[in-house]
């Protein structure tokens, strides 16, 4: 049984950081205010970039170059929904379906179309004592990736509350027109925020392809985006709830993995659709039962303009 | 706005008042940096100065108090202050010297305001002075106020203009944007009149009159409607009881409790009250927006269990809500769709099951001549016409219905001097012809200048009933601020 439960828990330690940058991401743009449904689209990018890059050049580099593919997408959507005010939520899922598309078609061209070759997965560190403890050795073994997940909420947490950079994006999601009147640009801390949300959306795909697996794969990121928004939804807009949200999702997600690689007989019992559909299933159950609701930033989704004011 | 010159010395305490659209906040804005002029100069103590955005008017010493205020609830008092130019140490915001300094501010000018408190928990009147807070931390010398009396209590009111006049004996300039033109006189110094973009007057306050104004903002005599011209009182049968009703807000919180009120053919009945003390949810509840909890609620003596909206018009229930573009019209529409609203199945703006265009014209047609909407034409998109003709569209259609209880909520907010008058005569007729009214408004003016009897609402609770004889400005200001006892007529 202990066995069992580590083994989950080591699962989840390799697919929570993705989901994790991911929605850390979704909660910086949408607390100054910009609706991000792109995320998947975005760590669509983030993940083939860093795969591809990882053939050439050295596969921390490949991480480099997926944040990049990020943070591109992201400034297409900050530009989009900023200087020409469009509709969030259909420039975030044009940015999905355009990276759906380009990635497939660009996979098929270059390599074939279940996915890339393998690459030098990133290094694995055991930490040295933590590696003897049962079930909390489970935290050993993992890539950086995985403790920079566990660092940055706390980050963001501090950059939110405690700068004023952090005071300026809350004010620029609750009221621009304060902000603006106090001679804060609206735009800039949109901007940035939004661009910064697509460099985590990367920086949580290429966690995908270079960290959890060793290639990219053509149906990745199958969902993860939109399970990232998910949990910045359920973390109720804040770094340390989603945070806790993307690591109660990867838990489900391990649980489907764990059932169909190291207990097959309940595939017997329960057909294998039932499992695949879990994590997305809990998500769903979760955002149901969600009880309280408007925590969300006052002016999501509304373009700024200074002329309506 | 065009060809507009102004001069503001230290000390000065200068009014602009001018009907709607007349440029008055144009005008402001362009001198606050957010709008930018097609032509003409800015000087700024001698020098001629650009400002191309807000940030260049601080600089300047420009501080502005907007009618809306531009305050983010979820921040304190003094995250809201020091927004833009943050006191930092080692990277982080240092909020223990924020809060230091602002509190600093607010003793220097003598403002009581607890600086860690969220502005959403804060009063309307306290979340003003956060404003001025805002402008005097930055070092304003030059104050602009932009309508602020139009959702204060009197006593606030008195509060604002006794700080103003401090200010202005210390050096700093205040401009007084208002409509009000008994508190223009009172406060200011010098008056500039607006009219349809252009300054068409200026004079000292002492040297002019209430009447003098109000004819120089609409560019011709005006004869105001003075309360002496109502008939006299002759209230019928109840429209409208209240036994101890009670109901929640849209989020939960109890909203009215025990509320018990009536209204009566022939008389119109105010409700005066702070903003957010259940006067909302008390328009909601009569005209089945909002279910009753407790009690019980009769409309023409007929008691109504589950009332909504449509059965509200049934028995003859008009309403002209405080949101108009949320509540009751569609913007894009047209003037004639929007009268027909509510009545599109009925002649004479349906035959058959089907639109009868001519009929619908042709009332639309009478209507817009009727309330001087403009521009007259029963065609034009809604949002393309101006704030107070839009008014006027959302009351003659309720009119037409000739009701038998109306409920108004914030008739005039914001309308121009021709247009509340025109409003306010509206509502005395329909008085005159029998019909029970519930005004509610912010405007305390407006609730003694109109109602017959005014209950007052604090917290949810009826803290006092007084018929016109007994009216009185303090008292029902105390009671709006549950500083009294509650006390009836």
């Amino acid at each position: 049984m202990l066995e069992v439960l580590e083994a989950l828990l080591f699962l989840a330690f390799d697919y929570a950081p993705a989901l994790v940058f991911a929605s850390l991401g979704a909660v910086l743009s949408e607390r100054a205010g910009v609706v991000n449904v792109g995320v998947e689209g975005m760590m669509r990018a983030g993940a083939f970039a860093a795969a591809v890059g990882a053939l050439v050049v050295p596969t921390p580099l490949g991480v480099v170059l997926g944040m990049l593919a990020g943070a591109c997408l992201g400034a297409v959507h900050a530009y989009l929904c900023i200087r020409w005010r469009s509709e969030q939520v259909v420039s975030g899922m044009a940015i999905n379906l355009v990276a759906l598309a380009a990635g497939t078609f660009l996979l098929e061209a270059l390599f074939a179309p279940t996915g890339t070759p393998p690459i030098a997965q990133l290094e694995r560190w055991s930490l040295p004592l933590l590696k003897e403890v049962p079930i909390v050795r489970a935290a050993s073994g993992h890539s950086a990736l995985t403790y920079l997940a566990l660092a940055l909420p706390l980050a963001f947490h501090l950059a939110l509350w405690r700068t004023a950079f952090g005071l300026r994006v809350r004010a620029a999601g609750e009221k621009p027109a304060a902000a603006e009147t106090l001679g804060v640009s609206v735009s800039g801390v949109r901007y940035a925020c939004v661009v910064g949300a697509g460099l985590l959306a990367g920086l949580g795909g290429a966690t995908l392809s270079t960290s959890t697996l060793d290639r990219f794969e053509h149906h990745m990121p199958a969902g993860l985006g939109f399970m990232a928004v998910a949990a910045m939804v359920f973390g109720r807009w804040t770094p340390l709830g989603a945070f806790a949200a993307s690591a109660f999702f990867s838990l489900g997600n391990a649980l489907r993995i764990g059932v169909a690689s190291s207990a097959p007989a309940v595939l017997q019992v329960v057909p294998q659709g039932f499992l695949l559909a879990l994590p997305y299933a809990l998500t769903l159950l979760v955002l149901g039962l969600q009880r309280r609701r408007g925590a969300a930033p006052a002016a999501l989704g509304v373009p700024y303009d200074p002329e309506t004011r | 706005m065009d060809g507009v010159s102004l001069e503001i010395a230290p000390g000065d305490r200068l009014a602009l008042v001018g009907e709607n659209g007349a440029g008055k906040s144009s005008l402001m804005n362009v001198l606050y940096g957010l709008y930018q002029p097609d032509r003409g100069t800015i000087s700024a103590d001698g020098r001629p100065v650009r400002l191309r955005s807000p940030k260049d008017a601080i600089a300047l010493g420009i501080g502005m108090v907007h009618q809306h205020f531009m305050l983010v609830p979820s921040l304190t008092v003094a995250e809201n202050v020091v927004l833009g130019r943050e006191p930092t140490r080692r990277g982080l915001l240092d909020l223990d010297r924020a809060c230091a300094e602002v509190e600093q501010t607010c003793r220097r000018f003598g403002f009581g305001l607890e600086v860690r408190t969220r502005i959403e928990s804060l009063t309307v009147g306290s979340q003003q002075k956060v404003e001025i807070v805002k402008a005097l931390h930055r070092g304003a010398k030059t104050l602009i106020l932009d309508e602020p009396t139009a959702v204060l209590t009197p006593q606030e009111s008195d509060e604002l203009f006794k700080v103003a006049r401090e200010l202005s004996s210390a050096g700093h300039a205040v401009v007084l944007i208002s409509h009000k033109l008994k508190e223009v006189l009172s406060f200011a110094t010098r008056v500039a009149v607006m009219r349809r973009g252009k300054k068409v007057a200026e004079v000292p306050a002492e040297k002019t009159t209430p009447e003098e104004l109000a004819a120089l903002t609409v560019g011709s005599e005006l004869s105001r409607e003075t309360n002496g011209a109502r008939g006299p009182k002759k209230p019928g049968a109840p429209v409208l009881e209240l036994e101890r009703a009670t109901c929640r807000t849209a989020d939960g919180r109890k909203a009215l409790l025990e509320v018990t009120l009536s209204v009566r053919e022939g008389e119109v009945v105010g409700i005066a009250g702070v903003d957010g003390n259940g006067q909302q949810e008390l328009a909601e509840l009569v005209t089945g927006l909002r279910p009753l909890e407790g009690g019980k609620l009769r409309l023409c003596a007929e008691e109504v269990r589950r009332l909504d909206p449509s059965l509200a018009r049934r028995m003859g229930v008009a309403h002209v809500p405080e949101d108009r573009l949320l509540w009751a019209v569609v913007g894009p529409m047209s003037v004639e769709e929007n009268i027909s609203l509510g009545r599109q199945h009925l002649p004479p703006f349906s035959h058959g099951g089907l639109v009868d265009s001519r009929g619908r014209r042709q009332r639309a047609c009478s209507l817009i001549r009727d309330f001087d909407i403009r521009p007259p034409d029963p065609q034009a998109a809604l949002s393309r016409l101006s704030g107070g003709n839009q008014q006027k569209v959302v009351v003659s259609r309720e009119l037409d219905c000739a009701p038998r209880l109306l409920v108004v909520v914030q008739p005039t907010r914001g309308l121009d001097v021709a247009s509340v008058a025109l409003v306010h005569r509206r509502l005395a007729k329909e008085r005159e012809r029998g019909c029970g009214v519930l005004l509610v408004s912010l405007d305390l003016d407006e609730v003694l200048a109109l109602s017959d009897r005014i209950y007052v609402l604090y917290g949810g609770r009826v803290t006092g009933e007084l018929e016109r004889a007994s009216f009185d400005e303090r008292r029902i200001g105390r009671l709006m601020l549950g500083a009294e006892e509650a006390t009836f007529a």
